[in-house]
């Protein structure tokens, strides 16, 4: 009994943390009507920054957290100007695949630099055993980043003059615009505080398991889920559509042989998306 | 996409006498076009054949699978607009299909493929109804879906081998006159694959049904209201278009001699097959043929050289991108454009 | 146009294929992980290979008859992907002009380049692929180094019966065709032995997040865990076993812990074993070729590096391959693979024999393992051979 408990919250700890990597994915889809195919890469780009960050100065990881989104943000900017700019509002063929493309460019250059072999960031905090069962201190600090992060994220969209611009831009570009909102600024910025979260989740997640330039492909489908079960386009959605995901994978792992868990990910991915195209926690829009 | 949208509307909307299959046929011999295919299609399979080259003729293969993932996807994508991400998931399906029956029930592979056909496409006409329902994004998102709830489920699925896939032993090329035969066996099936899936997008180009599906890719809600059945004429074209990639993907695998899940339902391939569509110009026929070869050779090129193999992904992507933002009509598109002579040559 | 294209486009193509050999040289095609998942222990048998064909051409060549024949290497990286695999084979034997072949890296990745081999009907020596359903094909040409993998855990099996008979044991094993069929194989024998079998859960290659699994592992209250699969997944594997202080008594993992950075992990690493095709400490006196001892000491030499039993299986495959050449007195393959047939040699990778039986040609029948576990002596983490007792360097740490 104690084992399902323990499975849950595990799943609930990690959930937390794929809430905050699909936050980044609805934030930008609302703002914008973009699905941006280069978010895994991104994601692998804050696993990197943390690597060469604690490698290089020997910082505690977290510490690279506030780096990873700094550069998240310079990054998204660029991509935006450079290629997200021309697409916003032409067929969304074009920007699923303006943005993959700069995943393919991404990933390769990645690829060329750092070769796809696993990279693994040494973190030890002390843990919290439940009987048997261990909860690793990583896990929990990373849920915990990932739900402060989250309402940083909220505080931000509602309470400040950017954020605002950035919801009323959502809700209505052209009412924006005769508000005086500069709305390619807004959605540049939008844009980059995506890629910033994005690059977030990928730092903290490089705390957790090792990865290799590749595993953003991983993340970025899971983002896809999260999304879906939160809502396209609710970033708050986004954290109780992770913990619902955590949730359901706790609760079928000690039921089912794990390798089965991705058929009920992605079966509830697809039936969702069909009978809720809106999301299940879709009460608010961004 | 070649021409405006209320005309394309308008004359799906209205109705011609109805000409039979014969005369349509009569009518279309004269036209150059199909001879072109024809010709263009006897040529790849002599080829490597009358050059006795078997690099060449495993290039072209390569190339002749890719012409039929990208033309098939352009049924769905250039003609009725829907971006079918995961469009990698025929191929895969299709090769299960026709491998497990070639191996386990020593089914001929050709009547193995074509069974792999026949199941991919009503299981998409069955799936299609329910997903086509989603427009847009969250159509793309569905079919990406779709592929790795069917990937995740073949890992676990014992009787075709799990994760592990299925082997081939050579004895299974023996009916075929051994391993040599098998592969140039496979080689004139999988060309004449090609041929076919280029007949049959100049003819659902050229047909009422196709007028119908692209006036669905222009305005699914104009057309709706003009009198095209289009959840039906969706999952029909989705069905479709799933028919030979999945006949393609059960020989190239009975052909490779072993298919496992993550090849066979790579995502990265999908993607690649929308690239070459894109590259070659999506809405016409010849685009996807131009696109699919050009991707072959670059990537070839990219992947053998000392200088360049680190950076393929890296070239690759801005081609892409460089076409989705300057040239999103592709090639043919702007040759058409720019030379009218083209327009009537090539379709 | 689009005619002249395709002829233009078959005309370069032909172009490109100028054959890649001259008179006197052989041409070994393979390829190699230089990148992704498999690159660690990949690249450990690239550099046998490399050595071995340095030390060959050192020495003058191949000799075939009274001709020597420098060894000349075409090899590409494989980005241990299978599909990439057929295509860059069949480049190597219809366009670079392969006269043999080295097998690439892990069953997987064996199991399709030599389909690829047996259409062309080109020798191909498997290195580093040890699931015996590929060579129970009919294959002609495919010629296996190592010891099968339903053997792989004969050696903890035979620990644990002396430790623990009574054990329950878990097995964790990656979904490839190497680890499958280890994990499959040692299921029954463990059932036949009197285990219990707590537990058994696959994973798929790419995973990193083996909490789940774990938590799986604790609620089993297994004592043993056997499985694991190559090195990225393994390694992750121990970490997370000890982060999540899973309270195991035996751990036993596949390749993995064969590598030196698998000392990287520390204290997650203590206790952990691994069954092994060859270790430094080994003392096979060969037939032809160096020592192990000299071996040990040329890699080291050269790489700066302990050599594990990839590296010397790459150094040891390719010898059994020079032998058969040079006591053909051809490179025509049938003759080659005549000589290959009747091999019953020890190099410094230890005994081979291949099975001329037609239902399992080419499978090795002769090679023994070991059992090595990495132990903490004097501060410093060391691997040490604990099984056999005839090879044994150190006790069991159990």
């Amino acid at each position: 009994m104690i084992g399902i408990f323990a499975s849950i919250l595990d799943g609930i700890l990690v959930g937390a943390v794929y809430g905050l990597a699909a936050m980044g994915l609805t934030l930008i889809w609302g703002v914008m009507n973009v699905i941006n195919l280069s978010h895994g890469a991104i994601i692998v780009l804050g696993m990197f920054v943390v690597y060469f960050l604690t490698e290089l100065t020997g910082i505690s990881p977290y510490l690279g957290i506030p780096t990873g989104m700094i550069v998240g943000f310079i990054a998204g900017l660029i991509i935006y100007w450079v290629s997200v700019n021309r697409v916003i509002g032409r067929p969304i063929l074009m920007s699923l695949l303006a943005t993959f493309a700069l995943n393919m460019i991404i990933i390769g250059l990645a690829t060329a630099a750092w070769t796809t072999s696993p990279y693994n960031v040494p973190v030890a905090l002390p843990g919290i055993s439940v009987g048997n069962y261990t909860f690793t201190g990583t896990h929990i600090m990373a849920a915990i980043i990932a739900v402060v992060i989250a309402g940083l994220l909220y505080l931000f969209l509602h309470f400040t003059r950017p954020g605002k611009a950035i919801r009323a831009v959502a809700s209505n570009r052209d009412a924006a615009e005769l508000n005086g909102i500069p709305t390619r600024q807004t959605l540049s910025m939008a844009f980059g505080l995506g890629v910033a979260l994005a690059c977030i989740s990928g730092a903290l997640i490089s705390t957790l398991f090792p990865f290799t330039v590749l595993s953003g492909e991983a993340y970025q489908l899971k983002s896809f889920v999260v999304t879906v079960l939160g809502g396209l386009g609710n970033p708050a959605g986004a954290l109780l559509g992770g913990i619902a995901l955590g949730i359901v994978e706790g609760l079928a792992t000690p039921f089912t042989p794990v390798s089965w868990i991705p058929i009920i990910e992605f079966g509830l991915f697809v039936a969702t998306l069909i009978a809720f195209p809106r999301g299940i926690f879709a009460f608010t829009r961004p | 996409m070649t021409t405006s949208i209320s005309h394309d509307v308008a004359k799906a909307g209205t109705f011609k006498p109805r000409k039979g299959w014969g005369e349509e046929i009569a009518l279309q011999v004269r036209q150059p076009f199909p001879w072109l295919i024809a010709i263009f299609t006897l040529i790849c399979a002599l080829a490597p054949y009358v050059l006795d080259d078997v690099s060449l003729r495993e290039s072209l293969l390569l190339a002749a699978v890719y012409v039929t993932l990208a033309t098939n996807l352009n049924l769905m994508i250039g003609y009725a607009g829907y971006v079918n991400f995961g469009n990698i998931v025929f191929f895969g399906v299709g090769g299960y299909i026709g491998v497990y029956m070639a191996t386990a029930w020593h089914v001929h592979i050709v009547l193995a493929a074509l069974a792999g056909g026949i199941c991919v496409s009503v299981l998409a006409y069955v799936f299609g109804r329910g997903i086509l329902r989603l427009r847009g994004a969250f159509f793309a998102l569905a079919t990406i879906g779709v592929n790795e709830a069917i990937q995740a489920f073949v890992v676990n699925f014992e009787p075709w081998g799990g994760a592990t896939g299925i082997y081939l032993s050579m004895d299974a090329y023996e009916p075929l006159g051994g391993p040599m035969n098998a592969l140039w066996l496979c080689y004139y099936l999988i060309i004449a694959v090609m041929g076919l899936s280029l007949l049959l997008s100049y003819g659902i180009k050229k047909s009422k049904f196709g007028l119908a599906i692209m006036a669905i890719g222009q305005n699914e809600d104009a057309a709706a209201v003009l009198g095209v059945p289009t959840p039906k004429y969706k999952a029909i074209v989705y069905s479709i278009s799933g028919f030979l990639p999945a006949v393609a993907g059960a020989l190239y695998f009975f052909k490779s001699g072993i298919i496992e899940p993550t090849s066979a339902f790579d995502l990265t391939t999908s993607i690649e097959a929308i690239v070459m569509l894109m590259l070659g110009g999506a809405g016409t026929v010849t685009g996807p043929v131009i696109g699919a070869f050009l991707y072959e050779e670059l990537r070839g090129y990219l992947l053998f050289s000392e200088t360049f193999s680190h950076l393929q992904l890296v070239l690759a992507g801005v081609l892409l991108l460089l076409i989705v933002l300057f040239v999103p009509g592709g090639l043919m598109g702007f040759l058409r454009q720019r030379l009218p002579f083209v327009r009537r040559w090539l379709q | 146009m689009k005619t002249t294209a395709a002829l233009l486009l078959g005309a370069a193509m032909a172009l490109a294929a100028v054959p890649a050999f001259a008179e006197d040289t052989i041409t070994i095609g393979f390829t190699a992980s230089q990148t992704g998942k498999l690159n660690n222990d990949s690249t450990s048998q690239l550099r046998g290979f490399e050595l071995w064909r340095d030390d060959v051409n050192a020495k003058g060549g191949i000799k075939v008859g009274d001709k020597s024949y420098k060894v000349k290497f075409v090899s590409y990286d494989d980005e241990s992907q299978n599909t990439r695999v057929q295509q860059l084979y069949t480049r190597l034997i219809t366009q670079d002009k392969a006269q043999f072949l080295f097998s690439p890296y892990s069953s997987g990745l064996v199991a399709t380049a030599a389909i690829i081999s047996e259409q062309y009907g080109k020798i191909m020596m498997s290195i580093g692929g040890a699931e015996e359903k590929t060579y129970k094909l009919g294959n002609k040409y495919l010629f296996q180094t190592y010891t099968g993998a339903s053997k792989y855990l004969a050696g903890a099996l035979d620990v644990l019966k002396k430790k623990n008979p009574k054990a329950k044991i878990a097995f964790v094993y990656e979904d490839d065709p190497f680890s499958k069929a280890v994990a499959q194989a040692t299921r029954e024998l463990a059932k036949q032995d009197g285990f219990t079998v707590a537990l058994e859960e696959s994973y798929s290659s790419s995973t990193t997040d083996f909490g789940p699994i774990i938590n799986k592992v604790i609620s089993s209250g297994a004592d043993a865990l056997l499985g694991g699969g190559h090195y990225a997944d393994g390694s992750t594997l121990a970490r997370q076993l000890h982060d999540q202080k899973a309270k195991l008594k035996w751990v036993t993992l596949l390749v993995a812990p064969d590598s030196p950075n698998f000392a990287k992990l520390g204290d997650a690493a203590v206790g952990v074993s691994v069954p092994s095709q060859w270790e430094p400490q080994v003392t096979y006196k060969p037939d032809f070729g160096p020592t192990p001892a000299e071996f040990t000491k040329e890699f080291k030499a050269k790489f700066n590096i302990e050599p594990g039993y990839h590296a010397a299986g790459g150094y040891g495959g390719a010898l059994i391959l020079q032998h058969a050449i040079e006591k053909a007195g051809s490179i025509d393959p049938q003759k080659v693979a005549a000589e290959l047939n009747k091999t019953d040699v020890t190099t410094l990778f230890g005994p081979c024999k291949f099975s001329t039986d037609p239902k399992s040609h080419g499978l090795q029948i002769a090679h023994t393992m070991v059992l090595a576990q990495w132990q903490m002596k004097d501060g410093k983490l060391v691997k040490e051979v604990i099984w056999p007792d005839n090879a044994k360097t150190s006790d069991i740490m159990y």
